[in-house]
């Protein structure tokens, strides 16, 4: 029972990772209806601008470990992937905007390719320890607790959870009180409608890809908190399961994207502890073909009929 | 096109002759040639699938890596029932050949099911979670060597088989969809809802597709395990699907001649790159960056779908979707 | 008469003062670059060290590097090339051991001796009598770490394993061998692949198990992360592991939390001798870094394949082969190499435990 309710906070801080990378997916193909493959890499990149910026940062903060100093750290990494991601569609998506998305699709690709190797370039292929922005410790819990108290919850998984939600919230407050995220969503509904509306799409959609590329960033930072060892290939597989969360939540829906995240996380806590760890990777495929068969639009997505 | 099958057997006729020629011929190039044929044929199989038909897979290795697998599970398992002598050991290689592009037959069916409800990224990224599945198991598989690989297969690959396939492949995938019958795969690409419409029954077509270009994949695998002897699921992983797919795109989607020329180039050019650092006339930061093939070849995908999305050979854009 | 003579003589010695071309492939980019990266490093450095000196025969060795992008498929094409195209007398490489099989019988076919540097699948130098290795075979290092672990009197042991690496595996495997024949309990297996950044779900099945000590015989990318969640987690035990831990960001990545634990390895860089300094200070004045166990196997295999070339006389493939299989107490970073007859080196391991952030020496293990 203990070591279930373990696997299940295990797998809740790992699944709130997904659920930032997810959101990215989802915003991007609300928007633009396309997958943007390389956004796990923009993850990746945060982790590294977090690497390159954290000593100088936390040298501003008294040089230590400290909460003032990884808010810095955090902030520039978003800062810093927003402006990638903002770079990125202007130089390969946009031109490719009036063809079909398959070229997009394609061209995303390169660009993901392009970081990884990228990345090795200039990095360097090993990995790289991230240096400590927090002290990550055990939290005690106390004894009266009786046998959970053998429960063990880390400060970095405090502060990997509570940040998504407090991502998550400012996230939801731009999508749904601000001018731009009504512009998003009209953009999402009907490009051509929300145009001649007065809509900027360039403007709106280089908006979504700053934010979605800044949350990613973050959970490159909030990541290396945890698990301080980055290297340029780290965002293939967390972006290629967040990608499934975004799946799984039903894409384009931002609620959906975090339910999403959180269930990969769990499921793959539980595959590796109480399973077979080699069939964690297959069997997060095999859940996304049959979501793909059985509801298309996702857990919380609404069906969408294809029009002539 | 007015006499296919003379054609055909020339073809097949001047493999053979050519065949009596490669003995004499640098390992090295060999292996790029017989490289080439086994490209080749997986991009002419993928190009049935996306080219003609309009589905898009991203998991094309995977039929290779079902081919790959079983035909040389079965020579090594049966290779010599026949008897030792090299027809004997030949004739289960070509049984196995056979064998193993029905295997991967069988999973393009299975993989073809889920194009009926899918459609364009969607269709993609499940071919890609397919294709990872059964890398997955493969690595799980001891028979199979697992995460090891498997080797000690007998090279029985040579420039007749390879390119008496590709004649096989490229033959029968030209006079399908040139035929009255195989219009239909054309159809379902340029308006699948028209085609419907139409009274055309797309299901079918879509599976079909899935499953002849599943099935030439796996005789593809069959051909490199019996080349290489020595096969890992790695070698079979998504950047060996990309690579199917820049093969189709820059030949030009529906477009069988271009789609060859592609393969034949992508080829040969990273193996042309491994000479560049040997022009030191070239300042050092160039060379550096050449010798990482994969950022160039990540460049290439990029300019070229900025500057030629529909292909160097291709006329017209390589699928006319949905204005969205 | 005397001046086509001459003129003879002189092209002949022009031909033998050639460079000796030496093939070697490598991971240098895509998933396996750290290693095929650090095995490259430590080779080339001992090929400038004999170059320096004056090369081999009165001849320079000219290193003719092919990338092999951590791809299956591509060694057997490149290994091809070095030979056809490049006429190489000989071939060192690579880490993994996939990609080895996979060139070894192209090298076999050809006859042209091949070493590989870290390749410790028993099947590789299985293929062929051309195919050597520097470094110890599983079966090896397993049996050490188990041994080492019965005399500490530690009776659960949990055993976690990279599926990815057959390294991983067959240490474990014959772990696990040697610990039940003997009276061992392995309490849990757990598993994890190359490139995991989250081991808390294995951590947590494994610290229900409560072992005395924990097997990981990964390499350091992950296990530094592996240490620092298991401290997190609460697992106080001490990790046991082979030479794949030794690497650059093992200690900045985990920290404190691998104080305590021991691992096998080939050799030691706080150790004495001059050898090891040598090699040590020249590799970080050259790249920056502390050497790891793949760039010293690097430098190992070229080292013993000028060593086989002296002593041949002749870069002609029978001669050298014969002197490659021939090795006996060469000097190496790594330890006295001695090859058996199976072609697998055969040399000490050290044990070597960590503490204030770095490693210390604690016994030699004679094979």
């Amino acid at each position: 029972m203990i070591e279930f309710l373990q696997q299940l906070i295990n797998g809740l801080s790992q699944g709130a990772i997904y659920a930032l990378i997810a959101l990215g997916y989802t915003m991007v193909f609300g928007v633009l209806r396309f997958i943007n493959f390389a956004h796990g890499d923009i993850y990746m990149l945060g982790a590294f601008a977090g690497f390159y910026t954290a000593p100088k940062l936390l040298s501003l903060t008294g040089g230590g470990p400290s909460y003032g100093g990884a808010a810095l750290v955090l902030v520039a990494a978003m800062a810093l992937c927003a402006a990638a991601g903002v770079i990125i569609e202007r130089l390969c998506y946009r031109p490719l905007r009036a063809q079909p998305r398959l070229t997009v699709l394609i061209a995303a690709i390169g660009v993901s390719l392009f970081l990884e190797n990228g990345g090795q370039f200039f990095f360097g292929a090993d990995p790289q320890a991230f240096p400590e922005i927090i002290a990550d410790s055990a939290i005690e819990l106390p004894a009266s607790w009786g046998e959970f108290a053998s429960l063990t919850l880390t400060i970095g998984q405090l502060i990997v959870i509570g940040s998504t939600i407090v991502l998550l919230a400012a996230l939801r407050t731009i999508v749904k009180y601000t001018r731009t995220g009504m512009a998003m969503r009209a953009l999402s509904l009907n490009p051509l409608a929300a145009s001649l509306m007065g809509v900027n799409t360039d403007a709106v959609i280089s908006f979504t890809f700053a934010i979605g590329s800044a949350l990613a960033g973050a959970a490159g930072i909030l990541t290396s908190i945890q698990q301080p060892s980055i290297d340029p290939l780290m965002g293939i597989n967390a972006g290629l399961k967040a990608f499934v969360a975004a799946v799984l939540g039903g894409i384009g829906n931002i609620p959906g994207a975090a339910l999403g995240g959180v269930i990969i996380g769990v499921l793959e806590a539980l595959v590796v502890g109480y399973i077979n760890p080699t069939y964690r990777d297959p069997l997060v495929f095999a859940v996304l073909i049959l979501v793909l068969l059985f509801k298309p639009s996702g857990l919380l997505g609404k069906a969408e009929r294809e029009k002539v | 096109m007015k006499k296919p099958k003379t054609l055909l057997l020339i073809a097949i006729a001047l493999c053979a002759a050519a065949s009596f020629f490669t003995g004499g011929i640098n390992p090295y190039y060999y292996d790029i040639l017989i490289t080439i044929g086994i490209n080749i044929i997986l991009a002419v199989s993928l190009n049935l699938v996306t080219g003609y038909t309009g589905q898009f897979s991203l998991g094309h290795a995977g039929f290779m890596a079902v081919g790959a697998y079983s035909s040389a599970w079965m020579t090594l398992t049966f290779g010599f029932v026949l008897g030792t002598s090299l027809p004997a050991t030949g004739g289960v290689y070509l049984i196995a050949l056979f064998g193993g592009g029905l295997a991967a037959a069988a999973a393009g069916l299975l993989v073809g099911v889920p194009s009926l409800r899918l459609r364009g990224d969607y269709l993609a990224i499940v071919t890609l979670g397919f294709s990872e599945i059964i890398k997955g198991v493969i690595q799980n598989a001891e028979p199979l060597g697992a995460q090891r690989g498997l080797g000690g297969m007998v090279q029985h690959t040579n420039f007749f088989w390879t390119y008496a396939v590709v004649a096989l492949a490229i033959y029968g995938i030209l006079t399908l969809v040139h035929s009255t019958y195989g219009s239909g795969f054309l159809a379902v690409r340029d308006d699948e809802i028209a085609a419907e419409a139409m009274g055309i029954n797309t299901t079918k077509y879509k599976v079909l597709a899935f499953v002849i270009g599943a099935f030439l994949a796996g005789v593809a695998g069959g051909l490199y395990a019996h080349f290489k002897q020595f096969i890992h699921p790695e070698g079979f992983n998504f950047l060996k699907s990309v690579d199917i797919v820049v093969m189709v795109i820059l030949g030009g989607m529906g477009s069988t001649a271009g789609v060859c020329l592609a393969a034949v180039i992508l080829t040969i050019l990273p193996e042309f790159l491994r000479t560049v650092s040997d022009y030191t006339w070239l300042p050092g930061p160039v060379r550096d960056l050449a010798e990482n093939r994969m950022i160039l070849y990540s460049l290439l995908l990029i300019i070229l779908m900025l500057t030629r999305p529909q292909g160097l050979f291709g006329k017209m854009a390589f699928i006319r979707g949905k204005k969205s | 008469m005397i001046f086509p003579a001459l003129f003879f003589g002189a092209w002949i010695s022009e031909v033998n003062a050639g460079p000796i071309r030496v093939g070697e492939f490598a991971s240098l980019t895509g998933a396996s670059a750290s290693f095929g990266q650090s095995s490259h490093k430590g080779t080339k450095l001992a090929v400038e060290e004999i170059n320096a000196a004056g090369g081999v025969l009165g001849r320079p060795i000219e290193l003719i590097t092919e990338d092999d992008q951590s791809q299956a498929g591509q060694p057997a094409t490149i290994v091809r090339k070095l030979i056809s195209q490049d006429k190489v007398i000989a071939i060192l490489g690579e880490v993994a051991s996939s990609k080895s099989l996979e060139a070894a019988p192209i090298c076999q076919q050809n006859k042209i001796p091949m070493i590989s540097p870290a390749s410790t699948n028993p099947k590789v130098t299985e293929v062929g009598d051309c195919i050597f290795r520097v470094c110890f075979i599983d079966p090896f290092q397993g049996t050490v770490m188990s041994k080492f672990a019965r005399e500490n009197g530690w009776k659960k042991i949990a055993v976690l394993t990279d599926v990815k690496q057959d390294y991983s595996v067959g240490l474990a495997e014959f772990f696990i061998k040697d610990f039940l024949a003997n009276g061992g309990q392995i309490v849990r297996e757990q598993k994890y692949s190359t490139g995991d950044k989250d081991f808390k779900p294995q951590l947590t099945s494994i610290k229900a198990s409560q072992p005395d000590a924990v097997f990981v015989p990964g390499y350091y990318a992950e296990v530094s992360l592996i240490a620092k969640q298991a401290k997190l987690l609460g697992l106080k035990v001490p990790l046991l592991g082979g030479d794949g831990w030794v690497g650059d960001s093992l200690l900045k990545v985990a920290g404190k939390s691998l104080d305590g634990s021991f691992f096998s390895s080939h050799f030691s860089s706080d150790d004495a001798s001059l050898m090891v300094r040598n090699f040590v200070e020249k590799f970080k004045a050259k790249y920056g870094e502390v050497p790891d166990d793949m760039a010293a196997l690097g430098y190992d295999s070229a080292m013993i394949l000028a060593d086989a070339i002296r002593t041949a006389g002749t870069t002609d493939s029978g001669p050298l082969r014969q002197a490659i299989a021939s090795t006996a107490s060469h000097a190496g970073v790594t330890g006295k190499i001695t090859l058996d007859p199976q072609r697998n080196a055969s040399k000490s391991a050290v044990i070597l435990t960590i503490g204030d952030g770095g490693f210390h020496f604690v016994k030699k293990v004679e094979p």
